[in-house]
């Protein structure tokens, strides 16, 4: 029961900050929200009994992405005056409900499986490794590909911010 | 035996790593071009070595069979043709040579990782390797059109990755599976929409996320100015082997997940024969008033994507038809792939001289570039669809699966584009040859750009004159389904 109720608290504080994010026209305060969206989130994520998730939610996107974006923000100058709001708004706004409807209507109607109750909660980091590394039953292909991505990454980054 | 498997992909990372390593001994650049080329030559080779086996490793998400094999043979050869096209441009690149093959081997490791998968996680990652690669590349040159060009591409293309994942979060969700078999298990067991509705939801997210890759409308907004903006060899390399890499994934995808449950392939066949008709539509229609050569034949590649959908659609609404529309999506991969490589090189080599991509200084091209301009009329009558050419076996090939698949009305619109089409290619060709040139003088072209474009002319040629003997290969060449 608790657990419910936190859920639906977190849930809400979640939508709350990313409406916010999208609605304020400040960007500083847009990108502050964004890390109380990124870290309702991750308590989103407690609450279902991820905690590897959770901790990696923050580590990584609180952490560095967020962190990253106010370095960006500061160094931006007329951040503080915001964007203007686009001529596209109202359309998106339009859009934006209407695929919220759809989506609500869609998963009202699909008749979802629940989980077992009674299954027992643990840490969840050990049975992850063993999902990623184990060759024959796990992601290590996906896991593989990744390091070449990180690759690729690096690759861009000399090239985007270095001058020769 | 897994490393045999993944030889192919694994050589030409391992030859990504050792480019960015020579960069470092050696001052002359250009044997950075060669070794690549001689990584993506092994690749090819270990491909081939490859042909005939059906294998399946890594907890049953790396599957090397014939139609894996037939695409990274193809990727590879686009790779070599676009390094022997960028030898004239590689002085734009500000030193950054090394880099610049390095993520040409690693955009082409992400697309053969993309045709030999078949689970959901790993065609994200490695369609993931092969954008981030080609976001850089389209920025390459660090000017303002060629950064407007990478930005877009990353923004738009950050998007609709976004979009592809919350489709595979809900096919994942709704399936209990991110493995296309174990997902066709749980499709296996629906009898109608109304019985898992966020499936449905679910692919038509997954239509959106894999659209933009291979650029149909209505998520074809940022081809024309990121294919005018990044260095045209790249521009040629998007055109082709990026598109090429997001049929592979879908023809999988769609097939082995959701193409043998009739009501659920006959929707999706259906949405792709909609989308096939507005895409060459709308490509077709725009490209006739671009003034820009590379605008055209960025709209020009949409509309060929929507040819290629037909296919698609010959898959969904027939499940029969697979073997004869797969095998003409594959063929017409192959054909449009050399055509257009063809013409993007003798832009680049035109271009490289003229320093301008407008249609209007193409005008008397013919006084100035003979083989240049013999080779880009050739391949735009080519994209046209005219024999004795690659495209004119390809249209027909395509055409018949989606006439044999009962897409008469498909098919009558896809005649009517070739028409409207004919009108903006023909005419740079008539620019070309009848219109008065600027100036006299003579243009000149690297020996590697020669070899690259007399090499994709004459498969160009061959295609048209003698394609039997590839349609015997890509009628062989079927996917392991589990």
């Amino acid at each position: 029961m608790g657990l419910a109720i936190s859920f639906w608290l977190l849930a809400a504080a979640a939508v709350g900050s990313a409406l916010a994010v999208v609605l304020l026209r400040n960007v500083f305060r847009a990108a502050l929200l964004l890390i109380s969206c990124f870290f309702a989130i991750a308590g989103l994520f407690v609450t279902l009994g991820a905690d590897f998730l959770a901790m990696v939610q923050v580590l990584v996107y609180v952490g560095a992405i967020a962190v990253l974006l106010l370095l960006a923000i500061m160094l931006t100058r007329e951040a503080a005056t915001g964007s203007p709001f686009s001529r596209w708004r109202i359309g998106g706004a339009i859009a934006s409900v209407a695929l919220l409807a759809a989506m609500i209507a869609v998963f009202r109607a699909t008749p979802w499986k629940v989980a077992d109750q009674s299954v027992v909660l643990k840490p969840t980091t050990a049975e992850l490794g063993a999902r990623l590394l184990t060759p024959e039953s796990g992601f290590v292909l996906p896991f593989e590909i990744a390091s070449v991505l990180l690759l690729a990454a690096v690759l861009g980054a000399i090239v985007l911010v270095k001058e020769k | 035996m897994i490393w045999a498997l993944l030889g192919p992909e694994l050589l030409l990372a391992i030859f990504a790593l050792a480019v960015i390593l020579l960069d470092l001994a050696v001052k002359q650049k250009g044997v950075l071009a060669v070794f690549s080329i001689v990584g993506l030559l092994g690749s090819i080779g270990a491909s081939l070595a490859l042909w005939g086996t059906n294998g399946i490793a890594l907890n049953n998400m790396l599957v090397i069979d014939k139609y894996a094999l037939f695409f990274d043979v193809l990727f590879a050869a686009a790779a070599i043709l676009v390094i022997l096209a960028s030898t004239d441009y590689v002085e734009k690149l500000k030193g950054f040579q090394g880099e610049y093959y390095a993520l040409i081997l690693l955009a082409t490791t992400g697309m053969m990782f993309m045709a030999s998968t078949r689970e959901l996680v790993s065609i994200y990652i490695s369609l993931e390797l092969t954008s981030i690669s080609l976001y850089i590349l389209a920025g390459f040159l660090k000017d303002a059109k060629s950064t407007e060009a990478g930005l877009k591409y990353l923004l738009l293309g950050s998007v609709s990755s976004a979009v592809l994942v919350y489709g595979m979060a809900l096919v994942f969700g709704t399936t209990g599976g991110t493995h296309l078999g174990v997902i066709w298990n749980a499709v296996k067991g629906l009898n109608g929409i109304a019985d898992n509705p966020t499936l449905i939801m679910g692919i038509v997210f997954l239509v959106a996320g894999f659209g933009f890759k291979i650029a149909t409308v209505p998520f074809q907004m940022w081809v024309p100015d990121v294919y005018e903006g990044a260095p045209t060899p790249v521009t040629a390399y998007l055109s082709v082997a990026s598109k090429a890499a997001g049929f592979a994934v879908i023809l999988r995808v769609f097939f082995e997940a959701f193409g043998r449950a009739p009501w659920l392939s006959q929707s999706w066949g259906m949405l792709f024969a909609i989308l096939a008709a507005i895409t060459m539509t709308v490509g077709n229609v725009v490209a006739i008033n671009q003034t820009n050569i590379k605008r055209l034949l960025a709209y020009s590649s949409i509309a060929h994507a929507g040819y290629i959908m037909m296919g698609l659609a010959a898959v969904g609404l027939m499940e029969s038809q697979l073997a004869l529309a797969r095998s003409g999506i594959l063929f017409y991969l192959a054909g449009y792939g050399l055509t257009n490589l063809g013409a993007f090189i003798a832009i680049i080599a035109i271009s490289n001289n003229t320093g301008s991509d407008l249609i209007d200084d193409y005008k008397g091209m013919v006084r100035r570039a003979p083989v240049l301009s013999l080779g880009l009329a050739f391949t735009l009558i080519s994209l046209t669809g005219l024999p004795p050419t690659a495209g004119f076996v390809a249209k027909i090939y395509l055409f018949n699966a989606a006439l044999q698949s009962g897409l008469l009305w498909l098919v009558i619109v896809g005649v009517l584009n070739s028409v409207i089409s004919a009108y903006y290619y023909l005419r740079v060709v008539k620019t070309m040859y009848l219109g008065e040139p600027a100036s006299t003088e003579r243009l000149s072209s690297s020996g590697p750009l020669r070899v690259a474009l007399t090499a994709s002319c004459f498969g160009v040629l061959f295609l048209g004159v003698l394609p039997n003997t590839v349609i015997q290969v890509t009628e062989a060449i079927k996917f392991l389904v589990s």
